[in-house]
């Protein structure tokens, strides 16, 4: 019987002790957690800020490098803008996650959101950030495939989901049959398979998957892989290039003319992080991996010189879109089936975009990049 | 009451394993851990010296080896240890180790959370079960399905509702975890509850316990080694919970940002990914010693179920 009371004392003793290391890591967990969910600095706010929230695409990287720049150099706040930035994980859809209202901007490839909006998400492009494609189509030179007739009867890598297009548009505008003529090959989200030589040609964005093959050591040379052991069909030459990284917003949100001024600052301010990213290169970079501490910083390095030669030069400015550009996009998207029918014209603005563009040049801000010249980035092995 | 043994434990204990007198049981327990740990580093590396001997091929047959043995697919064991004291990133003072530690102590604060929600949720569902046969044959269907329901469907549905009603992102992880955590403990609060004899049961009622004192003086105390059984299970649970609930709320302190962003470069560095299952590993086992000391405290020795 002695131990029944035992019992019972010990079980009380120990539920205090665990009450008091929960409660201790619970208030831990509610201040560490929201690092994201930044609390306003109470101590100087000079005016009200406006919280704004933006949805990325996917985890932090040298992609985004211009927002977690305009966050880190302050130029949101200087703008009366308190930006969270939600950074994509698994299953979230951005444009998804905008249309439902958690998020007041999102990023987007052009095609993936027109498939919303012809859904009935009502969201609008207000901002085309990316002024043209990063997709690749990479083989090893010995596989002979310099241009997309090459790739008839071979088998031919593809993420798919909606990542596809560009290649099976080529692919047609080639004459190939993508059914019948290759073998399509849905591949991972790495370049495991050309690597191994289980595919003879990879999908790979510039700024990421195709220089984590150059980060590789090639066996027989026990040195890492050069860009002349690879051959490369880019999507913009073929001319079934797709506008990607836009900035959208939802219609009835900009209705309201109080928002179209916030989206002008927000737009401003972001330009200002990406004109960092272009012009301080090594600052914007260590921007990136401040925000994300296990990225590889050579791959990183890499990566911010690749995005930035997506965006400039930006002969309009950064952000306007380019209506050429945009009618192809469309004109893809609807040969292929992405979408049944071409967007009406609400699908994308350029006000917004153009009067960023010009409040900051009347700064004195080089929003055009005329003279931008890509760095040369030298490849570490693993992107370490 | 229920308990059999009459004589002491050690006693009995002592006459079953026939371990060299002097060798304490920890010292033992370690001792065979290494014996396994090294036995499986032999396989993992002989494994991988086999198929570079055969270049990839069962020996003696035309058949491939399931995984390849090439140093991507499986690093060596060597590398993925070296690879924790590493920097983290070029230029940084943290290694690896240090920032795995951190991104675990993160998650398993999650985790503990969702595990003390999930427990006692599932104590609770298991003491009104024992007192309502209606509510246990009504309920129970429902709580066996809320487990066949695949993780990966649930914790996306739980982080957007999670968003729209503004919640810390952490909560949602939480609640994740307590949705793996409460079902074992349920089901073996009920049957542990459910353990005394019903002689003890009569004995309580002849001295007209009220449910409440047969609950807290008889049914409980019996019911703790069952009960803690299920936390072992259910504290790696929460830890898997938490993980699976980091992947869609976008947090980005905790090892599911880690295994996401290691799987996600792992052709950059596969021993990083191994290194971040090693940490997720090794949390799981520490939660689960850390319960298994608690049931020493709490429960006597005769009465454990190891």
């Amino acid at each position: 019987m002695k131990s029944k009371v035992k019992w019972g004392i010990r079980l009380a003793a120990l539920l205090v002790v665990v009450t008091v290391v929960l409660t201790a890591c619970g208030g831990a967990a509610t201040t560490a957690a929201p690092a994201a969910t930044q609390a306003p600095a109470a101590t100087e706010a000079p005016k009200e800020m406006t919280k704004i929230k933006l949805q990325l695409q996917w985890v932090v990287q040298s992609q985004f490098a211009g927002y977690f720049a305009a966050v880190d150099q302050g130029f949101y706040k200087d703008e009366g803008l308190d930006v969270t930035i939600l950074q994509g994980a698994v299953d979230i859809v951005p444009q998804q996650v905008l249309a439902s209202g958690q998020a007041d901007f999102a990023l987007s490839w052009v095609p993936k959101a027109l498939v919303s909006r012809e859904q009935g998400a009502k969201i609008v492009d207000i901002a085309q950030v990316f002024q043209r494609s990063g997709t690749l189509e990479v083989s090893w030179k010995d596989s002979n495939i310099g241009k997309p007739e090459d790739w008839k009867g071979k088998k031919v890598g593809t993420w798919g989901f909606g990542n596809e297009f560009e290649l099976t548009a080529a692919m047609v505008k080639a004459g190939l049959d993508p059914q019948k003529d290759v073998t399509i090959v849905q591949q991972p989200f790495d370049m495991s398979l050309l690597l191994n030589r289980e595919i003879d040609a990879a999908e790979a964005m510039t700024y990421n998957e195709y220089a984590q093959v150059l980060e590789q050591k090639n066996p027989k040379t026990g040195e890492l892989y050069k860009p002349e052991d690879l051959t490369v069909i880019n999507f913009n030459d073929v001319g079934t290039a797709m506008l990607q990284d836009a900035v959208w917003a939802r219609e009835d949100w900009l209705s309201d003319a109080k928002n179209q001024d916030i989206a002008k600052r927000f737009l401003r301010a972001s330009y200002r992080g990406w004109i960092y990213c272009r012009d301080q290169f090594d600052g914007c970079v260590n921007v990136v991996l401040k925000n994300g501490p296990t990225l590889g910083k050579g791959h990183m390095t890499w990566q911010l010189n690749e995005i930035n030669k997506l965006i400039w030069p930006s002969p309009a400015g950064i952000g306007v879109m380019d209506k050429k550009l945009w009618d192809q996009t469309v004109q893809v998207a609807t040969s292929q089936k992405v979408i049944t029918t071409a967007p009406d014209a609400g699908a994308y603005r350029t006000d917004l975009a153009e009067a960023a563009v010009k409040d900051l040049e009347g700064q004195g801000a080089d929003v055009k990049g005329a003279g931008y010249t890509p760095k040369q980035v030298q490849i570490t092995a693993g992107g370490e | 009451m229920v308990e059999t043994p009459t004589l002491p434990i050690h006693e009995v204990a002592s006459e079953i394993p026939p371990a060299p007198r002097g060798t304490p049981a920890w010292l033992r327990q370690i001792i065979a851990f290494a014996i396994i740990a090294v036995a499986l580093v032999a396989f993992w590396e002989g494994y991988k010296a086999l198929g570079a001997a055969t270049g990839g091929m069962i020996p003696l047959t035309a058949a491939r080896l399931p995984v390849r043995p090439d140093d991507k697919s499986m690093p060596h064991v060597f590398d993925i240890l070296a690879a924790l004291f590493k920097p983290v990133q070029r230029g940084s003072e943290n290694t690896l180790l240090s920032f795995l530690l951190r991104s675990a102590l993160f998650t398993w604060r999650e985790a503990l959370v969702g595990f003390a929600i999930g427990s006692l949720v599932g104590f609770a569902l298991g003491v009104v079960f024992v007192h309502s046969g209606l509510l246990e044959r009504g309920l129970m269907p429902f709580v066996v399905a809320s487990q066949t329901v695949p993780l990966l469907a649930v914790a996306p549905m739980v982080v957007i509702w999670g968003s729209r009603l503004q919640w810390p992102a952490w909560l949602a992880v939480t609640i994740i975890s307590a949705y793996l955590t409460f079902f074992p403990v349920t089901i073996n609060t009920l049957r542990g509850l459910r353990s005394p004899d019903p002689t003890a049961l009569e004995l309580m009622r002849s001295y007209a316990a009220s449910d409440w004192q047969v609950l807290w003086k008889l049914r409980v105390p019996a019911a703790l080694p069952y009960i803690f059984t299920a936390l072992k299970i259910s504290a790696t649970a929460s830890v898997i919970g938490a993980i699976i609930g980091e992947l869609p709320s976008g947090i980005a302190d905790g090892l599911g940002r880690s295994l996401l962003t290691f799987s996600y470069y792992y052709v950059s560095g596969p021993e990083k990914l191994y290194a971040a299952i090693f940490g997720a590993a090794l949390l799981g086992i520490v939660f689960v010693v850390i319960i298994a000391q608690v049931e020493r405290m709490v429960v006597p020795a005769g009465r454990r179920i190891e």
